[in-house]
């Protein structure tokens, strides 16, 4: 960007060479304009959820809007401890079971999935479209079917039945795609080659594909989990009676006006984050052990 | 039932995929110990059928017998076979030694045990090294090298390589395939290894099968298919045969003689293969390296020579052996292999005209 404003004939030749160099090489007026306009979308992004994050650790004057006033975690501890503004400590408590039943059935069954559609089966190409249909399908009107079916059944509609299905209808095709993507790097010879060398079934899934697409597992589990943590339209009609946390929050929205709301916000983004560094921290240890290992032994 | 020794026959065995005949009622004995080669362009049945014997699909029909006991619908390690995957099929998670120790490992040994094992088989394939390696740093010999202990590591009676050599540069693959036959002479046992490579059949083999649309062609000893293959398609394969075709002018006791087009008759030995009659059409072939060039006029016809008058083509210079390729029998593809020196004593060039001789029992009859 900063060129020296020295006049080019006084430079030595080779100078003089790379200043005519770097401006043949100077950035076209598009790059400017893509550059601006990326940066606006980031902040339209980002802003206002970094805003969020700052005004929850306003002082008890604090108030839904800029400037801060004073700096304190009482919204925090307000969170935990406040009544009025509702049950927040359940809500979290369910969605995070809800979100661990979601991703424990999406791993198993995405992972079956993708064993099975490697080959052709009757049917597979009907049951592919019935997939992406749950996919595809508005989440508040599944939700509604799913409440409603329940209530023509006359069963109780609740958030580790009703709502763990709906959620499921969304997670589950997610997860089959993202391991089919995986599977098709995964080469049959290996599964073959642990048969030949005398591994039974058990033993060729324990011993070569699930450590083979353990990657993929771990991010078909983390789409699992984020998806069912933070869904909303598939779960307004099916959670039954108790709230699950993104239902509590909008809630919230409309009868809590004081930065508990972005107390909320904060904790539930920190929630998120500490799940995702987990699962990255183990991916990590895992690939580092296997290189140790390699070392250790050389 | 224990397998104990690798004999394996192969009686009519047939595979069907749908409609297609992928092996169409193929016959083979393989005796214990041998090195065998199928040899065929691919889709021909040669690796359907090696994955039978090794159990990986089962025939549609036929037996299939393994040291005399009929394997069809055991599992791989109840037939005391190994397989090597053309791509090695090493798994990538697992370093070179747990690689080789896994057959042990799923037979439930102990980690101390497995990896006992697997360093004295790592030592025989010169990997000891390497042994901490993930296959992903491995060269392709390297990977190869593993594959075969992880293979051999189960004292298999039958190993079976599926195109071991074609992942390979063309210097290694040749340096492997001394150290596959050295393998094979120091474990015993029987190899059968399929290939599309005829060099590399006839290199290795002490029986090669030559395999053309799901049937056998022609199976006998490297020599035999190269030297005498029986019909056009296997002397084409194996190459270093000029092959033709003619008319019977006459048929006179053991000797045959056959008009050609562009050729003087050319007489051809019968060796007691089934009648002939005049007027048929026949196929032939004389080795190229039995084909002599003369300046024409420099000798007069010899009755035990078959001649002909023609024009060479192309020359091309291949180090032990000059490669002359001739406008001999129409448009067919005729060449003479000259030996270097002999060549440059009186060399040719293009567009001259020569006499290609042969000695006349060196023509083939094919059938």
């Amino acid at each position: 960007m900063s060129a020296h404003p020295l006049p080019i004939a006084r430079l030595p030749r080779g100078a003089r060479r790379a200043a005519t160099y770097r401006d043949e090489n100077r950035r076209p007026w598009t790059f400017w304009v893509l550059a601006a306009l990326f940066t606006a979308y980031v902040l339209a992004l980002y802003g206002p959820m970094i805003c969020i994050y700052v005004l929850s650790f306003q002082d008890v004057r604090g108030g839904l809007v800029f400037p801060m006033k004073g700096l304190s975690l009482h919204w925090f501890v307000d969170l935990f401890t406040q009544v009025r503004t509702g049950d927040v400590k359940g809500g979290f408590e369910r969605s995070i079971v809800l979100a661990i039943l979601v991703t424990v059935l999406t791993v198993v069954g995405s992972f079956m999935a993708g064993l099975a559609f490697r080959s052709r089966f009757k049917g597979d190409g009907a049951l592919f479209y019935l997939m992406i249909g749950s996919l595809v399908a508005p989440g508040l009107v599944l939700g509604i079917g799913v409440g409603l079916l329940f209530q023509y059944l006359g069963l109780q509609a609740s958030w580790y039945t009703s709502a763990l299905g709906a959620h499921l209808s969304w997670t589950l095709p997610f997860g089959v795609l993202v391991m089919f993507a995986v599977m098709s790097r995964f080469d049959r010879a290996w599964e073959e080659a642990a048969r030949d060398l005398g591994a039974t079934r058990w033993q060729i899934i324990r011993m070569v594909v699930v450590p083979i697409l353990a990657p993929g597992i771990v991010a078909v589990a983390l789409f699992g989990f984020t998806l069912s943590y933070d869904e909303f339209s598939r779960t307004l009609q099916t959670s039954g009676p108790l709230n699950t946390l993104p239902l509590e929050i909008w809630s919230m929205t409309l009868n809590v006006t004081s930065p508990g709301l972005y107390a909320l916000g904060t904790v539930t983004t920190l929630a998120s984050f500490l799940i995702i560094g987990v699962c990255l921290g183990a991916i990590a240890l895992m690939q580092k052990r296997r290189a140790n290992q390699m070392i250790g032994q050389q | 039932m224990t397998i104990t020794t690798g004999d394996i026959e192969l009686a009519g065995v047939y595979k069907h995929f749908g409609n297609l005949a992928a092996v169409d009622g193929v016959s083979l004995t393989i005796p214990d110990g041998a090195y065998c080669c199928f040899l065929g362009p691919s889709g021909c049945g040669k690796t359907t059928i090696l994955r039978m014997i090794a159990g990986h699909e089962d025939p549609t029909g036929g037996e299939i017998l393994i040291g005399g006991e009929d394997v069809v619908g055991l599992p791989p390690v109840e037939r005391r076979t190994a397989m090597m995957f053309q791509s090695y099929a090493l798994f990538p998670h697992l370093t070179v030694r747990d690689n080789v120790a896994f057959p042990l490992r799923v037979r439930g040994q102990s980690r101390a045990e497995r990896y006992k094992t697997a360093d004295a088989m790592l030592e025989k394939v010169r990997l000891t090294e390497l042994a901490n390696r993930l296959p992903g740093q491995l060269s392709g010999g390297q990977q190869q090298r593993v594959a075969l202990a992880r293979a051999a590591i189960t004292e298999p009676r039958v190993l079976l390589l599926d195109e071991p050599l074609s992942a390979l540069d063309e210097q290694l693959r040749i340096q492997m395939r001394t150290e596959l036959r050295r393998m094979q002479r120091e474990l015993g046992i029987t190899f059968v290894h399929v290939t599309h490579t005829q060099v590399e059949a006839i290199a290795m083999a002490d029986i090669v099968v030559v395999m053309e649309k799901g049937k056998i062609k022609q199976a006998g000893t490297p020599r035999e298919v190269y030297a005498e293959p029986r019909d056009r398609y296997v002397a084409e394969f194996l190459g270093g045969q000029n092959v033709f075709s003619g008319k019977v002018e006459s048929v006179n006791g053991a000797m045959l003689v056959v008009s050609a087009p562009d050729a003087a008759s050319i007489v051809v030995p019968l060796h007691g293969r089934p009648v002939v009659h005049t007027g048929d059409r026949v196929d032939l072939a004389v080795r190229r390296d039995d084909i002599h060039l003369r300046r024409p006029g420099s000798a007069a016809a010899d009755p035990g020579w078959n001649t002909i008058n023609t024009r060479i083509r192309a020359i091309e210079y291949q180090g032990a052996l000059v490669k002359v390729m001739l406008a001999a029998i129409g448009e067919a593809e005729f060449v003479a292999y000259i030996p270097e020196r002999e060549f440059f004593s009186d060399s040719f060039t293009v567009d001259d005209i020569v006499v290609a001789a042969w000695r006349s029992e060196r023509s083939l009859l094919l059938s």
